[in-house]
């Protein structure tokens, strides 16, 4: 009894969390322009997609930013987390503080105070600022994500590597960078997800020459509904979930 | 060796300046602009202000924020409530069923919200799926109104941010030896008893980590208010927001994101708090 209890309770949830999703992806095939009845199976909102030039154009720009921020806060994250795993230094402790608060820290306070700066600085707002932001936004997950990894590591294998003569750079590239090296895909696409699922920093931090899909998305819900959008949204689903899959793979711990 | 102390100075000086440059410094920023008064430059250097701090109590400026935050407040504690007994059947299920589950709360973790917010529109909308349903099973004669209500907003809030404080929880519960469960009954504690002398304390860790990831967003996803609510629901998001983009009021929308990081970082105190008493320690 209690065990059909639980599960009913869980089904309940996920059912919750999941309905209008699946609506959207019923709906998405559905050929039919306003209706909610069912019409007919049909790929034709697909096609629309394709070649509605603004939606799609925002979605590669979405795409683009989400590629090279993940990219570069990897690459930052992986050094910031080596750096607190090796090295004793003052502010260390700061270092780690101030990761731990940019993650908790509401995405609008994020998006304000470097809005802020880039108005003082001054920077035109686009490309580059909303780059900067992406950048910023990812980089803690990256670092903590990796930093948990070095954390499991076997210490010996640096002490040997150095005790056998390796410089700081050898040990970096040839010891510890292997060994994360699924955590610092992993941090890759988290930072990829982070930056597609993001609303708010995109809705300050960019300007009117370089348009994202969640500003696209947003003055269009603001319309209605369209068949379209239904579609977009499907196919953002799908590239959410084959992120996670691969994640998930990647930070698997081998057994 | 002299190229060893360089890579190292190299790697540990670069990060703490990109970390002060893209962190520190704009937060920085953020508190001298509150403390200006209106229409002050940004990084002007004389001129210290509290009128926007005052601003914040007067009384229109200040119902808005008590009202959302106690929208706020009462959508993490129903994500706690819903997503608590949730988290313990995620933790005792099957070897097998457990990544499953967990990465089916984790899909809509990582959707973007605004995607979820207009899946939501559909279901709530006056010709959307709920009435549709209701009005078929002869529930309703006529279509009721969840669009543009605080409901709707609430309901989005919820929604949003049930997975935020589902995984929190989950790993408060993963950490802590369900064996105490068993030990504390054999010793003659009731459920209620096992619940809040045991269970509860050892996950307060995650308890004010799911509250504090649902509470704070839940200020500020000013799109969801928008696209829920219409122009009726004021989060303060939506102040902020309007405060740079329509009033160009700059000082006073950094004086509110000041004041909710001031709420951040109560929440933050009290986390360090509860991990410290429940020997988790996950602040070094």
């Amino acid at each position: 009894m209690s065990r059909w209890l639980k599960g009913g309770y869980a089904a309940s949830i996920f059912l919750f969390l999941y309905l209008p999703l699946v609506v959207v992806a019923v709906f998405s095939f559905n050929d039919s322009r306003f209706s909610l009845a069912w019409h007919g199976f049909t790929l034709d909102w697909y096609v629309r997609l394709w070649h509605n030039t603004g939606l799609m154009t925002a979605a590669v720009n979405s795409l683009i930013i989400a590629a090279s921020a993940a990219t570069l806060a990897t690459f930052l994250g992986t050094i910031a987390a080596f750096v607190l795993h090796q090295y004793r230094f003052a502010g260390r402790r700061l270092l780690f503080g101030t990761f731990f608060v940019m993650m908790m820290s509401p995405d609008i306070v994020i998006a304000i105070s470097l809005l802020l700066l880039f108005l003082a600085l001054p920077l035109n707002l686009g490309f580059h600022t909303l780059l900067l932001a992406h950048i910023v936004l990812c980089v803690p997950f990256v670092a903590i994500t990796v930093f948990s990894r070095f954390h499991r590591f076997q210490h010996d294998v640096i002490d040997a590597a150095r005790d056998l003569g390796a410089s700081e750079y050898q040990v970096f590239r040839h010891i510890v960078l292997p060994l994360a090296a699924p955590a610092v895909a992993a941090g890759w696409l988290l930072s990829f997800t982070l930056s597609l699922d993001d609303v708010i920093i995109s809705f300050f931090n960019t300007g009117p020459g370089f348009e994202v899909l969640p500003l696209r998305i947003y003055s269009m819900v603001r319309l209605g509904i369209r068949p379209d959008v239904n579609a977009l949204c499907v196919a953002m689903i799908v590239f959410t979930i084959i992120a996670l899959i691969l994640t998930k793979i990647l930070l698997k711990e081998k057994k | 060796m002299k190229d060893n102390i360089l890579f190292r100075k190299l790697l540990i000086s670069g990060t703490l300046i990109w970390v002060g440059l893209l962190a520190v410094v704009p937060y920085l920023i953020l508190l001298r602009t509150s403390f200006l008064e209106r229409g002050g430059e940004i990084l002007q250097a004389a001129g210290w202000s509290l009128a926007n701090y005052t601003r914040l109590f007067s009384p229109a400026v200040f119902s808005m924020a008590v009202d959302s935050a106690l929208l706020a407040a009462g959508t993490a504690l129903l994500c706690l409530l819903v997503g608590y007994p949730f988290a313990y059947i995620l933790v005792r299920s099957g070897e097998k069923a457990q990544p499953l589950l967990l990465l089916l709360v984790m899909i809509p973790f990582w959707t973007n919200s605004l995607i979820r917010t207009y899946a939501l529109v559909i279901m709530l909308k006056a010709d959307g799926i709920i009435n549709s349903l209701l009005l078929r099973l002869g529930l309703i004669d006529q279509p009721l109104q969840l669009m543009y209500t605080s409901v709707a907003v609430f309901i989005g809030l919820v929604y949003t941010l049930l997975p935020f404080m589902i995984l929190p929880l989950f790993a408060a519960f993963k950490a802590m030896d369900l064996q105490l469960i068993e030990a504390g009954r054999d010793l003659g504690a009731g459920p209620l008893q096992t619940l809040l002398r045991i269970i509860v304390p050892l996950t307060m860790p995650g308890i004010i980590a799911g509250t504090m990831l649902v509470f704070l967003p839940a200020l500020g996803m000013f799109y969801i208010a928008d696209i829920l609510g219409g122009a009726r629901s004021m989060l303060l998001g939506n102040y902020i927001r309007d405060q740079f983009l329509v009033f160009r009021d700059l000082p006073m929308g950094a004086a509110a994101s000041v004041a909710m990081t001031v709420a951040m970082g109560i929440l933050l105190l009290l986390y360090y708090l509860a991990s410290r008493r429940s020997g988790g320690g996950h602040l070094k």
